[in-house]
């Protein structure tokens, strides 16, 4: 119990006594007349892989050789433990300069508690370089409170051979095609599909997907102000989701399986033991990590439509990243985004293949066939829908993983799965 | 718990000190207790406090003080729900696992290792050593050892045609966990079961065996009664660990697969640091305090009296 407790209130406990840590220790902006005074720039990221890694430390450099009275203190951390340590600070009241967010629905819980500051007179100058689906997930109630550093998609990430091997010739380009190639899969004794069943926000993607293609982006716009996600278009797509899983599609134990480790979902596919995965635009870099990787057997289809959807074939759903600034940083801190995302600066980490192009006319930057595939899908996109669990309250975003990974697992059925992320909603309200 | 351990009252006084000396005494005795003193209001009851008082709020932990007052709702909306009602059926399983298997289990060890066996510290020390392991040391271990594609058990269970998907399969994980719960457990109490077979005279033992009593009947008519008060403590132990269990779990399935493993403390940290509904999650920790509370009072009372008040522990108490 005491443990718990603790753990509990250790948090309200730094809630309590906000004042520690974070925060720029700016000096007066400017001592009279001579040079400007010494600042210091919490910078906190989580590139924690090659390249990302050293180029995102090339640039500080720079930065603090052009900026002499700038030092940046950068703080690395990998993604989970970035989310832990990022919401302790921030319920402490005190955000970092600078830190990597996400955007939507996370970024705008920031906003209310007044931790982000609103960069939009600031950026105004070169907002026109970004593409608007880039910088729509930093953007809320035109205020620009972020620029972004990447921007993906969520595909099928597809074995080749594997598709031969079942006689399968092109990429389906409906739902109904996709479930005919599943089952030809599962005939010439081929695991059509990884799934990280354990960590949930993979298994999310299908619902997300089949939201949109058969609601539409409006809908989900739309659930997010009326809390209502028991809606027809909803029950439906949570209806496909579970058709699918009924064709027992996944690899053994997928319910126990993680996404990265050496025996996971992105191991599996890597490995050939799996047909494909739907997954963001790091699946490539993280499968060369996790197993043997597929080199040139590796290819990319967008998620198909399904008939009679109202969604169009063309929406996009993912995320990327972005940098934002904290309410208390040093005007040096929006100087530092700016140079971070420069077309010159930021187009070094897009020729590595470390992101995707967020600036206008970055395209021709990208080297891998496969990303320049997704980038240029991107670029074309209808409509953009970020992570459901992003885009909404972290409640409501938690519970749509939860939910589709009982639907998967076959203890929720649709209409469940829509009134219980319905009450959730109601109670973030 | 803190009644088993006496503190300075039991300590004979010498004769009595003029009331200034006395004074003087009590002066210092206060000035040593207030670091700890404080410490123990600011890290323990200063934040029990604040959950307490955040549970009757809607708060999503940004920023101040909790200002959303809504009674009760968090409590309410706690009972109707069925992941808690998961929750506490899933603490009811293992700690009825924990009092009837795994206890039982390490007793018959303790007892085994009691015996003149060849080797028996080298034994003592191996089935203890599981218990020193860090909980997530040994969740990654058995993450990969109860791994469905590629862990040892499969491959090793697959030489008799036999196979499980583990912590993978909502009707197995229970089992599973309970297994990797044992493996790190057993050692403890069973150390515990051999100190207190250890303070048992062996004339009694001796004694009975002149009477004619045969083994089982030593144990269970010498043996067993008079390791009472050991396994008491032993089951207290085993049923307060049970009420927190966090880390093994989140470790090796985070609650899943779709809840069929969730504990009290994950539903907890879920709501609390994924979610950002602190407001619901402290409502959560204090239900588990609550529950702790009233099981250790209650379990004392009734269960515990008479070791407390005596009979065999009573080396500090008062006469």
């Amino acid at each position: 119990m005491k443990r718990s407790l603790v753990l509990a209130a250790a948090v309200i406990l730094l809630t309590g006594c906000s004042g520690g840590g974070g925060g720029g220790e700016a000096a007066p902006q400017q001592s009279s007349g001579g040079a400007p005074a010494k600042v210091t720039l919490e910078w906190w990221h989580l590139s924690t892989a090659e390249p990302l890694k050293s180029l995102w430390a090339q640039r500080a450099k720079e930065f603090e050789a052009k900026n002499p009275h700038v030092t940046i203190k950068a703080t690395v951390l990998e993604n989970e433990a970035y989310k832990a340590k990022l919401t302790t600070i921030t319920q402490s009241g005190k955000a970092p300069d600078v830190f990597a967010s996400w955007g939507g629905g996370v970024l705008k819980q920031q906003i209310d508690a007044g931790l982000v500051k609103d960069i939009s007179a600031d950026v105004a100058d070169v907002l026109p370089n970004f593409t608007p689906a880039a910088l729509s997930a930093y953007q809320l109630d035109g205020k620009t409170y972020g620029l972004p550093t990447d921007i993906g998609m969520v595909g099928f990430w597809y074995n080749k051979k594997l598709f031969e091997k079942a006689g399968i010739t092109e990429a389906p380009a409906t739902w109904s095609a996709f479930l005919e190639d599943v089952k030809k899969l599962k005939a010439a004794g081929v695991t059509p599909i990884a799934l990280a069943g354990k960590e949930k926000w993979p298994g999310h993607y299908y619902w997300a997907y089949l939201a949109m293609r058969i609601a539409g982006l409006d809908a989900l716009k739309q659930a997010a102000s009326d809390h209502d996600f028991t809606k027809p278009d909803f029950v439906a797509a949570g209806q496909q989701v579970k058709a699918l899983a009924d064709l027992q599609p996944f690899q053994k134990g997928f319910l126990g399986a993680a996404y990265s480790t050496p025996d996971g979902q992105s191991a599996t596919v890597s490995n050939g033991k799996a047909a494909m995965e739907l997954m963001g635009q790091w699946a490539p870099s993280v499968q060369a990590d996790s197993g043997k990787g597929l080199g040139d057997d590796l290819g990319f289809f967008a998620f198909p439509s399904v008939e009679g959807g109202k969604g169009s074939a063309g929406d996009a759903f993912g995320g990327g990243g972005g940098l934002t600034v904290g309410t208390d940083a040093p005007k040096e801190a929006v100087d530092f985004v700016k140079f971070m995302t420069e077309m010159g600066n930021h187009s070094k980490a897009v020729e590595a293949g470390g992101v995707l192009p967020v600036l206008k006319g970055e395209e021709s930057a990208v080297k891998d066939p496969n990303l320049k595939q997704v980038a240029t899908m991107l670029a074309s996109a209808s409509g953009y829908q970020l992570y459901l669990d992003q885009a909404y309250p972290p409640a409501v975003g938690q519970q749509v993983n939860d939910s589709v990974a009982e639907l998967i697992a076959g203890t929720k059925t649709p209409e469940e799965v829509g009134a219980d992320i319905s009450e959730v909603a109601k109670s973030e309200g | 718990m803190t009644t088993l351990t006496r503190g300075p009252e039991a300590v004979k006084l010498p004769a009595p000190a003029p009331a200034a000396r006395r004074r003087g005494r009590w002066v210092s005795i206060v000035l040593f207790l207030l670091p700890a003193l404080v410490l123990f209001l600011m890290l323990v009851v200063a934040p029990m406090l604040v959950a307490i008082y955040s549970s009757v709020f809607k708060w999503n932990g940004f920023g101040g003080l909790p200002t959303d007052f809504i009674g009760l709702d968090n409590f309410t909306r706690l009972f109707t729900s069925e992941i808690f009602a998961q929750d506490l059926w899933h603490l009811a399983v293992l700690v009825l696992l924990s009092i009837f298997v795994q206890l039982p289990f390490s007793l018959a060890i303790a007892m085994l290792l009691n015996q003149r066996i060849r080797g028996r510290a080298l034994y003592r020390v191996l089935f203890f050593a599981p218990y020193v392991l860090s909980e997530v040391i040994t969740g990654v271990l058995f993450s990969l050892i109860l791994s469905p594609g590629s862990g040892m058990a499969n491959q090793l269970l697959s030489v008799f045609g036999w196979e499980s998907e583990w912590l993978a399969d909502p009707n197995t994980v229970m089992p599973s966990l309970f297994l990797v719960m044992t493996w790190k457990y057993f050692g403890f109490h069973m150390m515990i079961y051999l100190a207190g077979r250890q303070n048992i005279p062996n004339e009694l033992i001796e004694a009975a065996q002149i009477d004619g009593a045969t083994g089982w009947k030593t144990f269970r008519h010498v043996t067993l009664p008079l390791l009472g008060p050991t396994i008491r403590i032993s089951v207290f132990l085993s049923v307060i660990y049970t009420i927190q269990l966090f880390d093994l779990v989140w470790i090796l399935t985070g609650g899943g697969p779709s809840h069929s493993s969730e504990t009290m403390a994950v539903t907890m940290m879920d709501w609390g640091f994924k979610r950002s509904q602190v407001g619901y999650a402290s409502a959560i920790s204090v239900v588990m305090f609550g529950l702790s509370l009233v099981f250790a009072l209650l379990y004392q009372r009734f269960v515990m009296r008479r070791d407390l008040e005596g009979a065999t522990t009573s080396a500090g108490g008062r006469p």
